[in-house]
């Protein structure tokens, strides 16, 4: 085929006009959303000390934690997902989760602690919360692969990472109201494991699937 | 140069408003300077450069199906570059060769390329024929046969809704078949 009869066809379609990226990346967040409630209540459920446990400013922490990665981490998928975008200048979104971990791991260090560094650490659900939050994230991530794979992004893995990333963050969300390990060790360690691997997952289904 | 990069921000914003003219107008700008940029890539890989036309198709079409990604509040060229670097790339990647390619190519290229030949590919052409009857036909008509959407419409005895959409889907089977050859 000649180039000029391939530009004339493309014209011929210009009036066919795409959804925005977000819209179509909100849409299958939300589309996905449910799923992974249902997971969660189906098999965790709130815990039961909820109201009690809403007054301990660490169990409060969890949840500005996760929703700290999960808002920026959208936000960045949203502008990697234009095909001249760079991380620069956007990567440092990303250490806001980890700085509020850091403020909430020295704050507990200065207070009195019934149970020792280690002990809160280890916690009594690092097993469930590496299983549950990667199988809860599972829905988001391809809705996030979904949305994403709309645009237009040159660094499929990377922005595959950062779907893992904002999945992760939305599912650790939910988890956090089920867990009763509210130490911000615990959350450092175990959410972090969790979440890297789920990250991880999302950047090589990222370097197939993202790619335009 | 500038002049020219400027010149396609303006193009771009008019097309997506609707005006048909102004995207002709601008595909037909950007074409030499890709064709250029292809054959620049395709020379440093070690590779026969009559293939760059398949090339400067394949980042025609992505250009076109990922439009909405362009920010019309920021210039066209850097976006434009970032999708032909990608295809491009990409192509000689499956091509066997693994090669860096150079944003200034694309900036050089501006520079250097008057002509504006015509040219022809094969690899489109050849995917055509494998995609769902309705679309073939209808993406013959208007590319091969220089058919209006209306006159298409007529001539399979369908509504030009109907034609709008096999043209679009078939733009962008297309290629998903070309990227995974």
């Amino acid at each position: 085929m000649e180039t000029d009869q391939l530009i004339r066809t493309l014209t011929a379609d210009n009036a066919h006009h795409a959804r925005p990226v977000g819209l179509v990346l909100a849409l299958a967040l939300l589309a996905a959303a449910p799923v992974s409630v249902a997971m969660f209540v189906a098999g965790l459920g709130v815990r039961p000390d909820l109201m009690t446990a809403m007054h301990n400013p660490f169990f409060d922490l969890k949840f500005l934690v996760t929703l700290a990665l999960a808002i920026p981490a959208i936000a960045i998928g949203l502008h990697l997902s234009r095909p001249e975008a760079s991380l620069q200048g956007w990567a440092w979104l990303l250490l806001i989760p980890a700085g509020l971990l850091l403020i909430g791991i020295i704050s507990e260090m200065m207070l009195p602690q019934r149970a020792p560094m280690m002990t809160r650490l280890v916690g009594s659900n690092s097993r469930l919360c590496m299983t549950a939050i990667p199988l809860m994230s599972l829905p988001l991530l391809a809705a996030a692969l979904i949305g994403l794979r709309h645009g237009a992004p040159t660094r499929p893995a990377v922005t595959g990472a950062v779907a893992g990333l904002l999945s992760a963050g939305l599912a650790a969300t939910l988890y956090a109201s089920h867990c009763t390990d509210d130490s911000p060790l615990f959350v450092a360690t175990w959410y972090s494991i969790a979440t890297a691997l789920v990250t991880a997952a999302g950047a090589l289904a990222g370097s197939r699937l993202l790619r335009f | 140069m500038r002049e020219g990069e400027d010149e396609w921000t303006g193009l771009m914003r008019s097309a997506i408003s609707g005006d048909d003219a102004a995207y002709h107008r601008l595909l037909k700008a950007v074409t030499p300077v890709l064709r250029a940029a292809a054959r620049r890539g395709l020379a440093r890989a070690g590779q026969p450069v009559d293939q760059s036309e398949d090339i400067v198709q394949e980042i025609l079409l992505a250009v076109h199906l990922k439009r909405h990604t362009w920010d019309a509040n920021a210039p066209f060229a850097p976006w434009l570059f970032a999708i032909a670097r990608n295809k491009l790339i990409d192509s000689l990647r499956r091509r066997g060769r693994r090669v860096f390619v150079n944003i200034d190519d694309f900036a050089e290229a501006i520079a250097s390329e008057p002509a504006a030949e015509t040219a022809s590919a094969s690899e489109v052409a050849a995917q055509l024929k494998s995609l769902p009857a309705r679309q073939r036909d209808v993406l013959q008509s208007i590319a091969v046969d220089s058919a209006s959407i209306k006159d298409t419409a007529a001539k399979f005895a369908i509504s030009e809704g109907a034609v709008r959409v096999a043209l679009h889907r078939g733009l962008a089977s297309l290629t998903a078949k070309l990227r995974e050859q």
